[in-house]
């Protein structure tokens, strides 16, 4: 068997301000899989979302396990304008930090839909887990980050990360 | 969470290298495969990470035996949504373990990420844990799901099936990661 390092940090950011969104671009497509942590907060509660390539059409979709502590509950949003990262079954909210893990696999293939796999957990709010389906074959070379509903964003101090993991 | 181990942004920090490492790949041809079979597996890691993306022609679950072994050994549990409600399931004495649902829409593949933590002791049963998939724009699965080898026997082969019987799609890919600890 083949045997090679992997998981290569590829970029990462660190807000030194407020912003609306931070987006990924340039990437490389000389991966098999893409790994993309958010740690950070949201200035407003909001559903933290990603949108792929630059892509506004209602491309998306997202199929979502959500509790809160109390209720285990299940959504789907269908033919979307972007991925819900955390936010179908509530908001994420403000003044409390949250952490995402997105996996992108085989994302530069230009044969298959996209699947992102999911996971984000914020404290005072509850746990989610996601499978989501971007309805394009293009290879990915761009992702998006934003807080969609309100005027919401991400807060100074939110941190980006993307990695590469490359299969043998 | 999938096992981060040693995992620094680069911006700050020397690049970390060997923690991760690709042992094996595999992708489905045209005719389709019913299993898939990792054997050998180093005993050099301390945990191995399953990489699927996967589709089947009817809905089932990715089911795996280890080294072999055929007996009632495995037990199963998960708690997954359907985009409408949530729903668990558990069973035990099984002759297979399960791991993660497998998609069965076109053009889309379920993604599963199965952890197999301290796959080598010799002194504990062996814990599978996935995280899994699928969105088909109107229909879909998500998982979390825990099988148990109850075997303290290091691992050194893992066959993964369907449950349904039904064979993993051209382009489906498993890849096999080792971490070290």
């Amino acid at each position: 068997m083949a045997a090679g390092s992997t998981y290569t940090p590829i970029a990462t950011t660190t807000l030194g301000s407020n912003a609306a969104s931070y987006t990924f671009s340039s990437i490389p497509s000389t991966y098999t899989d893409l790994v993309l942590i958010v740690n950070g907060e949201v200035s407003s509660s909001t559903t933290v979302s990603c949108q792929i390539n630059a892509d506004t059409g209602t491309n998306y979709s997202t199929t979502e396990i959500f509790s809160d502590g109390t209720t285990a509950s299940s959504f789907r949003i269908s033919n979307n304008a972007q991925i819900a990262v955390m936010g179908i079954g509530a908001q994420t909210s403000s003044g409390y930090p949250f952490m995402s893990i997105l996996n992108f696999q085989n994302y530069s293939n230009t044969t298959t839909y996209k699947t992102v796999l999911g996971r984000t957990n914020q404290a005072n709010l509850g746990v989610n887990a996601i499978a989501a389906l971007w309805r394009s074959t293009s290879a990915i070379n761009s992702i998006k980050l934003l807080g969609y509903l309100g005027a919401s964003g991400f807060t100074a101090g939110t941190t980006f990360t993307l990695y590469g993991i490359t299969a043998a | 969470m999938s096992p981060i181990l040693g995992i620094i942004a680069s911006q700050n920090y020397p690049r970390i290298t060997g923690s991760y490492e690709s042992i094996a790949t595999t992708t489905v041809g045209a005719g389709g495969s019913s299993t898939i079979t990792f054997s050998s597996i180093p005993s050099t890691y301390k945990h191995l990470q399953i990489r699927v993306l996967g589709r089947v022609p009817s809905f089932t679950i990715i089911t795996f035996q280890v080294n072999g072994d055929t007996g009632n050994n495995y037990s199963i549990h998960n708690f997954g949504g359907d985009g409408s409600s949530t729903y668990v399931g558990a069973t035990s004495s099984y002759s297979f373990g399960g791991a993660g649902v497998l998609s069965p829409a076109t053009s889309t593949f379920s993604a599963d990420i199965i952890d197999i933590l301290d796959y080598t002791n010799t002194s504990k049963y062996k814990t599978f844990r996935t995280l899994s998939g699928y969105d088909a724009n109107g229909s879909g699965r998500i998982e979390l799901r825990s099988s148990l080898w109850q075997s303290t026997s290091a691992i050194t082969s893992i066959v993964l099936s369907t449950d349904s019987g039904g064979a993993y799609q051209q382009y489906s890919q498993f890849a096999l990661y080792g971490i070290k600890g």
